[in-house]
């Protein structure tokens, strides 16, 4: 590439990904202040199992999401079968649903005193649980489906926006030089898309990494539940801070491995964005196969929840009734739309940056800035605290030096706190969506806008953007809806009487009645759903 | 371009809510805020002072740290004896000395130096199966007993409750006797760690076992709850170690602020939580035993009986907390 890039893109990116990555730095620096004598502790009696636990759930859920999300994002994508149409939307509804509200409902469906166990001691005589078998929810692999059935949408949104975005002159060729179906997919929309669905996958690892509500609620310790441990219980932020390093590390291996796997393949594609997709007429039982398995999948991953849910908000309607929902519903909705916006800002300029620079460092930016999804919640909120109240802290200072009242503040107590954030938490999911989508422009494109003379900036927003807004409706809709659910920075960082509805469903989820925040959550959902419906309609079109 | 900067500015405007007046008290809390409100709202509209809350389980000794003298927070309050002793600790409070809230709370319910205060008290419960157990006198020292091979529940040792229970052994039977009865305790458990209180006394009442450890309040909210009574009544509360030493007792508290800016409105909310009325909202409501000796228990934990507390200074249990926690590990209780 000979483009000659002003200078100010790359300080501007450097500068954007440093700001971003200054909470990380925080939590690094605070683990130098070690406590050996705890980490070693640890070490010594339960790390090792939290270790094989960490592992074994990142990896499950990872392939479980993946073994889930793709077919169904090729389906939807590429085939046509009864319900299509729905299954479209419907299969990103799971996202809305906070993964402690889901882990909620179907432990108490499924464990020993629930329903299910309860009806069928009944039905069968059985007295105790010596008399027969059933799977037992609270466990490693209860942990691994629960994460997949509120993740795999991830894989089947970044997966299913792939499929769209491919050239159809190629499929086109794999079907006239005699490809079925099957071998299209596995042979040239799979490899494909693999960037796509490694960057998805990734998302999804990273989220369980942070995971703790899930893993807490199942009862399956983790580094995660290390964290904690060693930060509320022992009171050491800096060996909670060590342990949150290594994860962070860890996580980076994985995501170079993944990298320099396909560092030697390079897939562009011609596309206008106005080509007509043909998909494949499923006929039969393929075709009732194909619609089985998307409401099956649905129903687990929502469908059942969400009725529960209802049931529950119907018993207990009189009680969680509160005046302040609309409030609520204002606070959660303008945050996840302020923040949407800035982190695909954020993911447009980082990876529009990484791919005009001729410099090898330049893919470091989008790299660092990605890295805040992988700490659990409270303490990146911690890791955001620190900087804004050391400036606040200079600020209010300097006022005082020259004898005036300081202005308070005004980063770390107010709503900024909040944003940042999840400004910091969720950049990840922008920058790895918008990325892989414009990794799939041929470079071609933009060797002739710099031949027409265009400007670096002019070349992002004639050519670029409208060639990825695909991407980009996908990246604001995953940023808003984790906004939406967001809890752990929203409950820490917030400014007084400042409710979200995620943090109000939490009061009742953590004094152990979820049964009088059910109407709330329900209302998390709902509110999820709008940016959903809007934005797969400008998906829908944009084809 | 346009229509984007609208909606941005739009939701810029929405969520930018200021609190401002003249008379407030700022109240950092690690209890949920529905279950000081009820206790609250009676005080505004007594006093039109106007109090603002910040809940969250986690993190608000270190938000209250990095904030430091620009912090806007008057009031921390706590579920736990541990939390009040690490903004001690820490020195992110201040001693207050008023004479209504010294009558108000007992001696032993409160720091020394009068940094922290308790404002009510639970009991670590045992519960049993009234069919398969009864209403025997029972220790938490029996938990480890072979009878009890394969019959017991709890939730998490990591819990705040279940780790200032153990501190108390540590502190009652030394750090390996403590980790002989833990050891025990394990060994006794029907199954892995997990669930919450209530999901403790649901398993007695689906047979799963036979006893467990709980809170009172939560039994007590189980009983008021018509979805949730009968597995309440399936359970007698038992109150242990009535023989010898009392039951163990956790509280819950308030401390003030280093860098109050609205002292006296505080120390008036301060002693408004310890009069009459809030404690009586909170045994009420929340089903707590309030610690000013002149308000009863509500109706229901009264009639649960009469009990006697261990006797143990409170600051011994968080000084053991860390030692707990070791002990946990070492004994893998919740693998």
């Amino acid at each position: 590439m000979f483009i000659q890039l002003n200078k100010k893109w790359p300080a501007f990116s450097w500068l954007l990904s440093l700001l971003i990555f200054m909470p990380l730095m925080a939590i690094v620096w605070q683990s130098f202040g070690d406590d050996q004598a705890v980490f070693s502790h640890l070490w010594q009696t339960v790390l090792p199992q939290y270790l094989i636990n960490t592992f074994l759930v990142v990896f499950g859920v990872a392939f479980l999401s993946m073994l889930i999300g793709v077919p169904l994002a090729w389906l939807v994508a590429m085939c046509q079968f009864p319900m299509r149409g729905v299954f479209v939307w419907a299969l990103l509804l799971p996202l809305a649903m906070p993964s402690y509200v889901v882990a909620f409902i179907y432990t108490d469906l499924l464990e020993y005193a629930g329903p299910i166990q309860s009806s069928l001691r009944e039905l069968f005589g059985w007295k105790n649980a010596q008399d027969y078998w059933f799977f037992d929810v609270r466990t490693v692999n209860g942990a691994i489906v629960m994460l997949t059935l509120v993740l795999f949408p991830y894989v089947f949104l970044l997966a299913r926006t792939s499929f769209l975005e491919q050239s159809q002159s190629l499929l086109q060729s794999a079907r006239m030089l005699g490809c079925s179906a099957w071998q299209s997919f596995y042979r040239v929309s799979l490899p494909l898309a693999r960037p796509a669905i490694a960057v998805s996958v990734a998302l999804v690892a990273m989220e369980t990494l942070a995971d703790f509500a899930v893993v807490h609620y199942f009862a399956v310790p983790t580094l995660t539940t290390a964290v904690y441990d060693t930060w509320v219980g022992y009171g050491s932020l800096a060996a909670a801070a060590r342990l949150s390093a290594l994860m962070l590390a860890c996580l980076f291996v994985l995501i170079s491995l993944e990298r320099f796997g396909r560092s030697q393949q390079k897939n562009y594609q011609r596309t206008t964005g106005q080509e007509q997709i043909n998909r494949y007429q499923l006929t039969g039982v393929k075709a009732y196969a194909a619609t089985g398995f998307c409401i099956s999948i649905f129903m687990l991953a929502f469908g059942l929840p969400f009725i529960l849910l209802i049931d529950m908000a119907i018993d207990y309607f009189e009680q969680s009734w509160n005046d302040e929902f609309i409030q609520y519903s204002i606070n959660s909705f303008s945050l996840a739309v302020i923040v949407s916006f800035i982190c695909v800002a954020i993911g447009i300029l980082l990876s529009f940056f990484k791919r005009l620079s001729q410099h090898k460092s330049s893919s470091v930016p989008s790299k660092i800035a990605s890295s805040g999804y992988a700490l659990p919640g409270t303490v990146l909120a911690i890791g955001v605290l620190i900087p804004l109240s050391l400036f606040d802290h200079a600020i209010n200072d300097l006022w005082e030096y020259f004898g005036k009242e300081g202005p308070g503040l005004i980063l770390s107590g107010t709503l900024f706190a909040i944003v940042a954030g999840y400004v910091v938490r969720f950049s990840a999911i922008a920058i790895g969506s918008v990325e892989s989508s414009l990794n799939k422009v041929t470079p071609s494109i933009d060797m002739v806008s710099v031949t027409l003379g265009m400007s670096p900036l002019k070349m992002l927003f004639k050519v670029h953007l409208p060639l990825v807004r695909k991407g980009c409706f996908a990246a604001a809709l995953l940023v808003f809806i984790e906004s939406m659910k967001e809890l752990p920075a929203a409950l820490l960082l917030r400014p007084f009487d400042y409710e979200t509805l995620a943090t109000y469903v939490y009061q009742f989820v953590s004094d152990e009645q979820l049964e009088h925040g059910a109407l709330a959550a329900i209302v998390i959902v709902l509110v999820g759903l709008i940016p959903l419906i809007f934005l797969n309609r400008s998906l829908e079109k944009a084809q | 371009m346009k229509s984007i900067i609208a909606i941005i500015a739009g939701a810029m405007s929405l969520a930018t809510s200021v609190a401002a007046s003249a008379e407030q008290v700022n109240i950092y809390s690690y209890r949920q805020s529905f279950l000081i409100d009820p206790v609250v709202e009676q005080f505004t509209k007594d006093t039109g002072i106007k109090v603002n809350v910040v809940f969250a389980k986690k993190g608000l000794a270190e938000r209250l740290e990095r904030e430091g003298k620009y912090t806007k927070a008057d009031l921390v309050l706590t579920t736990d004896i541990s939390r009040l002793m690490e903004l001690e600790d820490k020195g992110l409070v201040q001693p207050v000395n008023s004479s209504v809230i010294n009558k108000n709370i007992p001696q032993h319910l409160r720091d020394d130096g009068n940094e922290w205060f308790a404002l009510t008290t639970r009991v670590r419960n045992i519960f049993a199966s009234k069919a398969r157990v009864g209403n025997i006198a029972i220790s938490y020292e029996d938990l480890a007993d072979k009878k009890f091979s394969g019959k017991i529940c709890t939730r998490s040792g990591k819990h705040p409750y279940t780790v200032a229970l153990i501190a108390s052994m540590i502190e009652h039977h030394g750090y390996e006797g403590a980790k002989t009865w833990l050891t025990g305790f394990k060994g006794n458990l029907a199954r892995k760690p997990q669930a919450n209180d209530r999901g403790q006394i649901k398993a007695i009442d689906q047979g799963q076992c036979d006893i467990a450890l709980g809170n009172s309040y939560y039994f007590g909210k189980m009983v008021s709850d018509p979805k949730q009574k009968p597995a309440a009544d399936s359970v007698h509360i038992l109150f242990p170690n009535q023989q010898d030493r009392g039951a163990h007792i956790n509280v819950s508290g308030m401390a003030l602020t280093k860098y109050s800016r609205n002292k006296d409105a505080t120390i008036q909310l301060m002693e408004y939580l310890t009069g009459e009325q809030a404690q009586h909202i909170y045994a009420e409501v929340n089903m707590e035993y309030p610690v000013n000796t002149a308000v009863k228990p509500s109706t229901l934990v009264a009639s649960w009986g009469d009990f006697s507390a261990d006797k143990l200074a409170m600051n011994k249990i968080a000084e053991n907390r860390k030692l707990a926690l070791k002990l946990l590990d070492q004994v893998k209780f919740d693998l």
